[in-house]
Parts: structure tokens; C-alpha cells; sequence
């Protein structure tokens, strides 16, 4: 047992947050919240607090990156050196390339990058202070970004995490849940078609837990979607769909 | 720019392929190329293995070292996998500090070798909260011809199973050409399974080729209950809801078909 693991959970049906386990944190999305950059997004969602700003298309550095046939989607996930309880030494540690890849790999199916070939398109997520589920967090305020800079994308891509925790398949696991937990599934999709453009796993479950959780994130990411829309909406006005 | 346009024809000729039923090196959609596995094949490593996945080779060193446990874990051994993806191995391989590929295939191992708590730390433990077991493992292909997630986690298993501790000195020092008869403690054997998505196809252990046209690509661990322990998507492209599914089904048995090549 790890230091500092809690013994349960779950106590009568209520998470250590007080959420069920079918509950998101509390999520707030706001669009268009940085001057200089061409699209922005701010989101708080439960102790997490990101911001995700867009560039571009732009003019490409280093020139040899240009795609003649489509834009270069770039996209950087960092932590800010007091986001986390033990300082984070600043700058890319081998887990933040690895959510960059993946983040970028969640949103290029959506982006139409062939209308603008030779350009970059660059999108930095900060996390200014995290409670787990920052890639999730990120990618969901990056494309919200991407669409307040008036990047012609397909759809927006909203991301969420199940998981199980003391034996039980949760929503949306905050910090001690993801420590201590048994298994942690983040999930990003593409609404309109019902696809799948990010899943990572880490944890044990059988066949039939997987099944669960994925399912159940897929619901979070719906739930996501919706505070996106309600986001650019707010900022752009416009009536439901 | 070149590479690009030979790609995109390359890519039509797979897909019309798959769109008839067939691979580009005549594999059946759900069948890997041929798996060999070879331990103990590096005599200063404490744990070695060979893997070869078609043509694909890579070897996996384990190395042992004695250090400060994690604060958070002070009877629990540490566990640390690299992987270098050295220019000997690929034309698209460059020399200097890891890049996001190299990041990813060492963490995607790492994945399936921690969650699956495979590795008893507690074992490693020498003196709670002061000295434990370092566990190093270093993935190192040295022809990539594609899928060095499956190669990888097998060679990683194969070369965990096969190591021994070196003799641990009265002074705490490591006495590495002295091997003891101790095996490291092996407790369960996961592997990882990968399908790529390519023009709608779903396949199993992509080719090189394959892995350069590819849409999506799908990862999963498996421990020896068929737990899933470990997934990753790559690609740029997508899966339905339905494909993951039924691959996390199918993955199952394949885990079990790269298991039996492993040693002993």
C-alpha cells in the first residue's frame, strides 16, 4: 500500500469529493481570453486550471517542417513549475512529449489542414495547476482554441477519463483517485461521427470493465461537448446548433 | 516532400490490396509474422533477449543497480525503461536526444510492465526507505521494420525473466561480474498486442510498410488473466467505438500466441 492511500473510495455512494460515479467536476470553459493569440481558451475543471492558446496558420519555423500539401498541426503540453504539489522542473519531461503527441494525434482528424498547405498551426496548452485529468483538460480547451481562432475543423474534440477506483468504474478521477486508483482511461472523440482520436489506458481491467469504463467516458465527453459549444456560443452568440 | 508523394501511391497500393483481401508481405489480416525470441544473449547485461518480429530485431538489456527508493514507495524497488532509437537501425532514424516517437515507445512498454505489476518491487527492497533495486530496462532495435511496441514488451519480458541479481556487497557496492543463482521476482508476463487501421482495414503487427500509411494504430497490454493493462491509440486518423471493442476481444488470444514464444 501506497503512503497516503485511503482505505475506501466510495462511502455510501459518494465519492471522496462528494461526487457520484457517474459525475464530472465541475467544468467552466471560456473562449477568447488571451489578446495576442489568434484563438484561446480558459477552462477550469475541478482543481485544474489550463489554458490553451492557438497561432495560425503562420508562416512555419523551421522552414524544412512545411507540408506542401497541408498544414503542420503542432501542439505543446507543458506544466507550469508550480502546477503540482513538488515543483516540476520546467520545460519537456519525456511524459509532456508524450501527451503532445497524442493531443496532437487527438485533433488533426478534425482540423482541415489542407485548406492551408505550407503554414503552422500552433496550439500551447499550460497547465497552470492540475488535479489529474490534465491531458484530458488540455485537449479539450485546445479545441476550443483552434475554433476561436476561426480554424475550419469538422468538429470540436471533447476528452474525459473513466476509470476504476476501489474496485468501482468512476467519471472524470480527480487526484487521489488517479494515484491510488486501479485504472485510469482517457478518452477523446469526435462527436458528429461518434469516433475515437485519443485512448491510452494504465491499470488493470478485465474485458467487461473496459467495456464500462469506455462507455462511460464516452457519456463524460458528451457532457464536455456540450460546455464547448455553451463556450464559443457565449462568446460568438448564435442559437442551438 | 518526395517521401510524400511516393507515400500517398504506396498507400493506394496497400489499400487496394486490403480492399481485396490481401497484405502487402501476403499475411491473413490477423496474423502476425513470424516471432522468435532468444534470452540470455548478452553476457554483461543481468538480463538480455533477441526478439524478431519479421525483420524486425530488437534487443532488450536489463540492468540492475542499487539506489534511493521513491519517497512515496520506501519499500518498493524503482523501475526505469529507455528506449534508443539508434540511426543503425533506420534511415529515418536520427542521432541526438529522444524524440516524441522514442518518448512514446519506451513509455508504452514501461506501461504494460508496471501496471501489470509484473516486477514484485517489494522484492527490490534492501533497506526500507534507504536502499533498493533499480531496475533498467533498455529497449534497443537495431532493424525496424515496423510494430516495435509488440517486439519491445516482448523483448522486455523475455530479458526480465531472464535476469539474475549481481552480488550485492557488505558495503552496499555492486559486485557485477559475480552473478548470484537469484532470479529477478517475475510474477505475472504481460505483452502487448497492436492493429493498425488502414483505409478502413483493421491488421495485426503492422509492417514497416504498413506502419508508414497507417491511419490509426491501436495498442493494448494484456497481463496472463487477459486483463487489459495498458492501451494506446496512435495516429492521426480515428477508430469507431465499435472497432475498439471488438480489438480489445481479438487482442486477447494473440497475447496468448506472443506469450508461448517466450522461453521457459
Amino acid at each position: 500500500m501506497k503512503v497516503g492511500e485511503p482505505e475506501e473510495f466510495i462511502i455510501d455512494g459518494k465519492r471522496l469529493d462528494g461526487r457520484r460515479v457517474d459525475e464530472l467536476r465541475p467544468l467552466k470553459i471560456e473562449a477568447g481570453v488571451l489578446k495576442r493569440a489568434d484563438g484561446s481558451a480558459y477552462l477550469e475543471w475541478g482543481g485544474n486550471r489550463v489554458l490553451a492558446a492557438c497561432y495560425g496558420p503562420r508562416e512555419i519555423h523551421p522552414r524544412h517542417e512545411a507540408n506542401p500539401q497541408r498544414a503542420v498541426l503542432r501542439t505543446y503540453y507543458s506544466m507550469a513549475p508550480f502546477s503540482v504539489y513538488e515543483r516540476k522542473r520546467p520545460g519537456p519531461d519525456r511524459r509532456s512529449m508524450e501527451i503532445s503527441k497524442v493531443t496532437r494525434q487527438a485533433l488533426e482528424s478534425v482540423v482541415f489542414t489542407h485548406l492551408y498547405p505550407m503554414t503552422a498551426i500552433d496550439v500551447y496548452i499550460e497547465i497552470l495547476q492540475a488535479q489529474a485529468g490534465t491531458r484530458c483538460a488540455g485537449i479539450t480547451a485546445a479545441s476550443v482554441a483552434l475554433a476561436d481562432a476561426g480554424i475550419p475543423m469538422k468538429d470540436l474534440v471533447p476528452a474525459c477519463a473513466a476509470g476504476k477506483v476501489g474496485g468501482h468504474i468512476v467519471l472524470d478521477l480527480f487526484d487521489i483517485e488517479d494515484n491510488y486508483g486501479e485504472a485510469d482511461l482517457p478518452v477523446a472523440i469526435v462527436p458528429r461521427t461518434g469516433e475515437v482520436s485519443l485512448l491510452q489506458m494504465d491499470g488493470n481491467l478485465t474485458q467487461e470493465e473496459f467495456e464500462q469504463a469506455f462507455k462511460l467516458a464516452i457519456k463524460g465527453c458528451m457532457q464536455v461537448y456540450e460546455k464547448q459549444k455553451e463556450a464559443l456560443r457565449k462568446r460568438y452568440g448564435g442559437s442551438e446548433e | 516532400m518526395k517521401h510524400e508523394i511516393i507515400a500517398d501511391v504506396k498507400r493506394d497500393h496497400i489499400v487496394n490490396l486490403l480492399n481485396s483481401g490481401k497484405r502487402i508481405d501476403g499475411r491473413a489480416f490477423d496474423e502476425y509474422r513470424e516471432v522468435s525470441v532468444e534470452v540470455g544473449i548478452n553476457q554483461r547485461a543481468e538480463g538480455s533477449a533477441l526478439v524478431k518480429l519479421g525483420k524486425t530485431q530488437v534487443m532488450v538489456g536489463v540492468k540492475l543497480a542499487v539506489g534511493e527508493p521513491f519517497p512515496d514507495m520506501p519499500d518498493s524497488g524503482v523501475l526505469t525503461t529507455n528506449a534508443e532509437l539508434i540511426p543503425l537501425a533506420s534511415p529515418s532514424f536520427e542521432r541526438g536526444p529522444p524524440d516524441e516517437d522514442t518518448v512514446e515507445l519506451a513509455r508504452v512498454v514501461d506501461r504494460a510492465i508496471r501496471e501489470s505489476q509484473c516486477i514484485d518491487l517489494e522484492k527490490l527492497c534492501i533497506k526500507e526507505g534507504e536502499l533498493v533495486w533499480i531496475v533498467f530496462i533498455d529497449l534497443h532495435p537495431l532493424d525496424y521494420d515496423g510494430n516495435l511496441f509488440d517486439a519491445c514488451t516482448l523483448g522486455a519480458i523475455a530479458a526480465l525473466k531472464n535476469a539474475v541479481f549481481p552480488k550485492l556487497e557488505e558495503n552496499g557496492r555492486v559486485d557485477y561480474k559475480t552473478k548470484t543463482e537469484e532470479k529477478l521476482p517475475i510474477v505475472d508476463t504481460p505483452v502487448e498486442v497492436t492493429f493498425a487501421k488502414i483505409g478502413g482495414h483493421i491488421v495485426i503487427d503492422p509492417c514497416l510498410e504498413e506502419e508508414e500509411v497507417l491511419d490509426a494504430r491501436l495498442t493494448i497490454g494484456y497481463n496472463e488473466k487477459g486483463e487489459i493493462v495498458a492501451m494506446q491509440k496512435g495516429g492521426s486518423g480515428t477508430f469507431t467505438q465499435e472497432e475498439i471493442l471488438d480489438i480489445v476481444k481479438r487482442g486477447r488470444e494473440k497475447a496468448e500466441f506472443l506469450r508461448k514464444h517466450l522461453p521457459g
